[in-house]
Parts: C-alpha cells; structure tokens; sequence
C-alpha cells in the first residue's frame, strides 16, 4: 500500500465519503445546517403523547417522516434508512453495499399500546400481578409474530441489511450516549483490520415515549424549563438544569482512502483516530476527577497521532446537565491545559437536544460539515456564563472560522465513553 | 496449525449454567462417562419449562450488597459470570489488567417490573384514557433504579464497577447474533492487533415471565415436560426450552498471554457470523461457508458442540446439515442440556468447547440421538443459528 493511504501506525486511511443526518431540525445535511449554523433549536412542546402532570413535556421528537406503524422501531428503521439513502448517494453507490454494517439502536421494548391489546385479548385478571400470565394465556391461542419482531433488538439492522445489501452479520449495538460514536469506532477498526474496503455506520434512536421520558425524569437528568421550549437547552450556562430528550439519526458512509479515491469518490473528511475509556465510578455519574473522559480524549488524540495543539474546534457532549458540563470541562482543560479558551468549543444539543443512542453519528457529521464549510456552529442559549467554566463555546451565534481538525465527544450513561478525532485531510 | 504471537486463546472460562458454577462442575460434566441429568423447573412457569439457575451466592463474585441491590438477575448473573472468568484467568483484581482491558458483552435487556406493569393493564381495562393513566402510574409507580437495571449497556456498566474492567466497554444487542457478534469482534480485534487482551460474553435469564412471553408471541417453546431436544416433537409446542445461563470469557493474544504465564485452554481459529434468507437451501449454503475451517478437522477427535434451538424445522436442518457436511463429527446440542440462552447461546457453546478442549475431554452424548466420543478432543466447532435470525460458526484448537 502507498504511505499516502496508510496512517502514523502504518494502517489504512479512513475516509468519509457520505453523509446523512436527520434531527428535529429537518430531514438531510443541508436543512440541518443551514438550521443549526443558523442557530435555530429543533426544541418543541411534545404532541406524541399527553404529557398532563409530567415534569418535563418538550423534546426535539422527529414527527415528520411518515411510518406505517408509529412505534419506536418502526421510526428508529425509517430514519435510518432515510439518512442512509442520503448517504449513499452522497457517496455515489447504488446497488449492494457489500460491507458491514454497524448500527446503534436504542434498546427495545413493546410499546404499551401492545401489552393494552393483548390485555384487551386475554382472559380476566384472577389475582393482582399476573397480567403476564394472562398475555401468555392469549398467545396460546393466537401467536403474534409481529409482537415478536416488534421487540427483537436484531430487527433494525436486518430491515437495513436486506435494504441495503450490506455483508456479513450487521452489529447491533448501545454504548449508551456513546452508541453513535461506537458504531463509527467499529467501522474504523474493520477497515484497519483489512477486513474491508468500505463500512456502513448508523445510528437512530426514535424511542421517545412516555415511559422512556419519565424513565429519565425519575432520575433527574432532564430539563423541566418548559417554556419556552427552544431555551431549555443551555450547555456551561450557570443556569443548565439538565439534557433535552430528542430523536435523530446519522448515516456515514466509510472507506480505505485508497479505495474511495480509486473509484474517484469526493473525500469529505478524514476518520482519524477514536477513543474509548470506561468508567467505573457509578451507574450514572462519572468520575468526579474525569479521570475516564480524560482518557478517552487522549486515547482519540494518541490514535489519530496528533497532540492536543492538533485539535481546532471542539463538538462538545455539551448536555446541558449540570454534572456532564462541569465535568466535561474538567476533562477538557486537563488534556488542553492554558490553550482551552482559545479552542473553540459548541453544543450542538443546544439546538438539538440529546439524540442519545444517534448523538455520536449525528455531531460526527456535524463535525465535518463544520470543517467543509469553515463555520462553526453556535451555542444557543447562553445568555448566563456559568462562571465556573471558562470556555469559547461560539455563543449564540455561528462564526467564520476554517478549521482542520475536530474533536467530539460522546459521554454515556453506565460509564461507556468515546471520542473521535476528524480532520479535512488525510495528513 | 503453527502457533504465532497473535493467535487468540482462551485464557478464562466463567460459566454458570443450571448445571453449575464454574468451570470445576462443567469440566466435569464434559469429561464424565454419562451426561448429567438435565435440571428442569416445569412447576413454577407451567407449562412453559426452564432450565434454572442452580443455588448461587452472588456475594462470591459481587461483594457489596449495595451492588447486588442495583441489579436484576439477568445483571447479577452476567457480573457473577464476568468475575468467574476474570478469576479462572488469574486476572481477578489485577488493577493494571483490568484497567487496559476491553470488553465485549452480548446483552438483552427490559427486565419489566410484572407489577407495575399488570397494574397499569388492569386499571386500563377500566378506562379510556389509557395515555393519561400511563403518566399518572408510571410516574408514581416506577422504582428509579429499575431503569438502569433495563438498560443493556449496563451489564457491562455494572461489570466494570464490580470488577474494574476499563479498557472499553462495548454492548452488542440482537438476540444470538449479538453473542456471535461479540465474540467475532473481540477475536478480529485481538488478531489484528487492536487488544492484547478482551473480557467477552453475555448472560441471560429465562426465570422471567417477560423473556417468555417474547418466544411464546411465536409460540416457540417446548410444553410440559422435558424431552430430548433432537427428537421433540411439534405435538409438544414449539420445541425451544429456555435456560439461565452466564458465560465469559477472557481472550488474549498468544503474546500477552504467554508472557504473563497463563494457562491456555484452547485457541480460537477462526469465527465468522452471517445472515439473509433460510429459503432455497441459503441457511445451508452460509452455514458451509462458516464452517470450511472445520471440515478438514480429523473427525474423531473433534467434537460439534451445536447451539441449536430446538425449533423443529432449524434442528432438523441443522442435524441434516451436520450429518452430511460434518459427518463423523460427534455432534453435542448443549442448549438439551442446559437450554437455549439467546444471547448467551453462542457463548455458552464457547465455553464448553474451550473446557472440552483445556481438559482434553471425551464429551458424552447429551441426547440419545448423538454418538459416543472415542477419541479425547482436539478440536471444536461451536454452531448458533438464531431462532429467528442470524448464524455463526466458530473453530478452536487445543493447545
């Protein structure tokens, strides 16, 4: 193989050759930045379900793309495979794929529409708790394989593996708010390991529901600044209360540079190191000395073969709770030390909100549309500084500003973190 | 096969099963004359049988209370299992180690809460505003933890809070393929020199009324009693019987494991996972495919230990595909003896085959369908073909 095609590690050079993205803010890259750099926040009051005597009752929920069933696999399977439509012809392939594919998916569960149907079903309750004795007793009677697929986690990627003709067994995998990250780790490493020339990388989460939205209200972690919805988001504001819930979806299309560029491809961006670091601190607070993210962040940089002086413009996890924020910051300013205000650094969840399972896949793609168009993406909302952390976070405004390499981070829940590194070119 | 500095061995085993905990009860079961006699509850979810989970004292593996508290079984058993292997590794509380090691955990998820949840179905019956109960009722009924003791990525969460796994942490989801999956990606990335060393596995628990509603909404599972899973029959439902079930594992390159004097029990040669269409003869075609790096195996002293489902027509296939494909093989379904474990199925199989091979076992028969072993094994293939999707193949050495 040419030096031109192989990295500082001697290993193939990962390309980006095409993108798609679905949020609150529209469907496509272009709708979504021309949004987002213009500031705009995909934050609305929700409409899916009452949310009468819920603490929180805004997300950034995608409601506009038509599904056959409205059900959280059904829109998880539809946005993916909208924003993988658009990034294959971004990429210019048609036909099968032929690649692995790596997709993150929120976990499933039946809706509750379901268990009300199969409770309309079955026989009469004879003491309390035992509806799942009477669900099964109606199964007896009458199978429901729509049931069963409904909530198979290996649903989504098989619907996109025969779609799409993508080889091999599809991975199916959370990382938790890290998932988006992990999908395009995965696919980096496949491509290193010569086992390919090209991966598919998706994520999409459309699982917002009462439940899941209460699930996270139990822990505090979100917003309940209601009103308006739009101003909820705050990130490394002193007055951040928590994440906004939302739905999205991103679809990156990654190759050998040596193969993108002998089919003549366009090169995006450059998928150029990732990261990962455990934390085993607690099962939803990291490590109060960011001793995990930390690493994560310099396990990125040392794998991308850059030093922290590399990196121009940081896509922050930027949640907007008070704990990630802070800590966050904390991270950041271990790894860049004194140089961290001149960096930098923006919330897309801002405008946003949390796409969770999609964040990673979703600011990736953020990410190289900021250096594509040399214009970083505001922070929206940041009307009050918390005095704590010092950072240029683009305030509310998009800026000018030609960068060539990015970092993002990815923060989950359960301690799995991840960070990329993406630069314009290959060198 | 000539060894090298990236080969993949097994270092650690930690398995629980309804046969036992650990590799000691399960190395000697596999090493024994005669298979064990299966463990089957057919009372308390009547008429659905499980295999169970055989007496454990989680504070074995899990020494707080306050963690334990934390997690449902399904968590508690994947923990339990993950420290069993750490430990048969000699790893256990080696910080530096663990600290660098990465992590690959097959996981299902949704443990429900069947109180909450038959409580809202009831008060439902009686009302029309279904979405407003929901609210009123998930909001005051709803134990905050629950939810993390759903979430998938928090078994691995959970093992590296427990046990100071560091290095990464990855959750693979999709029923079987997830397991295959994950033990194909450890195995790539060690091979290619992405990980000296990866903690890999997954649990499962059918103890739970939720897991088997899920294959009785396709009317999967055998009924009534226990009957060898080769020859079930349709008469007696759908053929699948569930089991409790952890396995890990702890996988090294030959270099790392060498230079810090493990014991290895066998090598992993190859793994491959795949899927599409069963129709036409496809299911077929892919599981020859996977399986060429065993077929020049010397028959003998190979044994198949088959993850099959139980599913009338996926077994009948299976069998067909073996007898013709693998003939001469001594073919082993451990989902007859301890039960089908979705997401743990692949991995159980691994297990078995890794401690088949570390103790150079002559494997009894499970089921009186399958051959008597002659020959100590030298070799193993593990087979998984997902109940409703997904197959995967994998090849191992012993030592």
């Amino acid at each position: 193989m040419s030096k031109a095609y192989t990295d500082h590690l001697g290993r193939p050079i990962v390309a980006v050759t095409g993108m798609g993205v679905i949020t609150s803010l529209g469907q496509g890259v272009e709708d979504n930045w021309a949004a987002l750099s213009g500031g705009v926040s995909g934050i609305h009051k929700i409409t899916r379900f009452p949310t009468e005597g819920l603490s929180t009752r805004i997300s950034g929920t995608v409601d506009f793309i038509e599904l056959p069933a409205e059900n959280a696999v059904e829109r998880s399977y539809a946005m993916a495979r909208e924003t993988t439509l658009e990034a294959l012809a971004q990429a210019g392939l048609s036909g099968d794929f032929n690649g692995p594919l790596f997709l993150a998916a929120p976990p499933i569960e039946p809706e509750w529409s379901a268990r009300f149907e199969l409770a309309d079903r079955a026989p009469a309750s004879e003491r309390p708790g035992d509806a799942y004795n009477r669900f099964l007793a109606a199964m007896r009677q009458k199978a429901d394989p729509v049931f069963h697929e409904a909530v198979l986690f290996g649903s989504i990627s098989e619907r996109l593996a025969d779609r799409f003709g993508t080889r091999g067994l599809p991975v199916t995998l959370s990382t938790a708010c890290a998932s988006g990250a992990t999908a395009i780790q995965l696919g980096v490493e496949a491509i290193r390991q010569g086992r390919t020339d090209r991966a598919l990388t998706v994520a999409t989460d459309g699982s917002v529901s009462a439940e899941a939205l209460i699930r996270f209200s139990l822990l505090s972690a979100l917003s309940t600044q209601n009103d308006p919805p739009e101003k909820a988001s705050k990130p490394f504001t002193k007055d951040r209360d928590g994440f906004v819930i939302a739905e999205g979806a991103a679809t990156l299309v990654l190759e050998s540079l040596e193969a993108a560029i002998a089919r003549g491809a366009r090169v995006y961006g450059i998928l150029k190191g990732c990261g990962e670091k455990a934390d085993l601190f607690h099962r939803t607070r990291s490590s109060p000395d960011g001793g995990p993210a930390i690493a994560t962040i310099r396990a990125a940089l040392a794998d991308a073969g850059i030093d922290e002086t590399g990196i121009g413009y940081i896509n922050a996890h930027g949640t907007s709770t008070p704990e990630n924020d802070k800590m966050e910051y904390l991270s950041m300013s271990a790894v860049f030390g004194e140089r961290l205000p001149s960096i930098p650094v923006s919330s897309n969840k801002s405008m946003i909100g949390h796409t969770l399972t999609a964040a990673g896949a979703v600011e990736a793609v953020f990410s190289i549309q900021t250096m594509l168009t040399g214009t970083l993406p505001p922070t929206i909302n940041y009307q009050n500084p918390d005095p704590a952390i010092v950072l240029d976070v683009v305030p509310n405004a998009k800026r000018s500003q030609q960068v060539t390499a990015v970092l993002s981070n990815s923060f989950g829940f359960g301690g799995q973190n991840a960070s990329l590194v993406m630069t314009a070119e290959p060198v | 096969m000539t060894k090298s500095a990236n080969d993949v061995v097994i270092t650690g085993v930690g398995i629980v099963t309804s046969q036992g905990v650990g590799a000691e009860p399960h190395v000697a079961l596999l090493s024994a004359v005669e298979a064990p006699k299966v463990r089957v509850e057919t009372e308390r979810f009547a008429p659905y049988p499980v295999h169970p989970l055989p007496e454990i004292d989680w504070s074995e593996q899990i020494a707080k209370r306050g963690d334990q508290r934390q997690m449902e079984n399904w968590q508690r058993l994947g923990v339990f299992a993950a420290g069993l292997a750490l430990d048969d590794a000699g790893l256990k509380d080696n910080l530096e180690a663990c600290g660098s090691m990465d992590m690959i955990v097959a996981a299902g998820g949704g443990e429900r809460d069947i109180n909450v949840d038959s409580l809202i179905v009831d008060e439902a019956l009686k009302r029309n505003d279904r979405e407003q109960l929901l609210n009123e009722k998930l909001t005051t009924e709803l134990r905050p933890t629950l939810f993390l003791a759903q979430l998938s990525n928090l078994l691995a969460g959970n093992i590296s809070i427990v046990h100071k796994v560091t290095g990464s942490s990855r959750t693979f989801m999709g029923e079987e393929a997830a397991g295959i999956s994950a033990m194909e990606t450890a195995f790539a990335r060690i091979k290619a020199g992405q990980s000296t060393h990866t903690l890999v596995g997954g649990a499962f628990s059918a103890e739970r009324l939720d897991i088997i509603l899920l294959i009785e909404a396709i009317q999967g599972h055998a009924l009534g009693e226990w009957h060898p899973i080769w020859s079930r029959k349709p008469g007696n439902g759908g053929g699948m019987i569930l089991g409790s079930a952890g396995a890990f594992l702890v996988l090294e390159s030959r270099e790392y494991a060498e230079a810090r004097g493990a014991r290895i029990y066998a090598t992993i040669d190859a793994i491959e996972g795949d899927r599409g269409s069963r129709e036409d003869g496809r299911l077929e075609a892919r599981l020859r495919d996977m399986a060429r790096p065993g077929a020049e195996l010397e028959p003998q002293s190979t044994v198949v230990f088959s993850g099959t489902s139980g599913f009338h027509d996926l077994a009948r296939r299976e069998k067909v595909f073996l007898e013709t494909q693998l003939a001469g093989r001594p073919v082993r379904a451990y989902g007859g003896l301890v039960g089908h474990g979705i997401e743990a199925q692949f991995p159980v199989g691994m297990a078995f085959a890794a401690l088949s091979l570390g103790a150079a076992a002559k494997v009894p028969p499970f089921d009186p369908a399958e051959a008597p072993m002659t020959t100590p094994a030298k070799t193993a293939i593990v087979t998984t073909i997902g109940h409703a999707r997904g197959e995967g193949i994998a090849v191992l050495s012993a030592e």
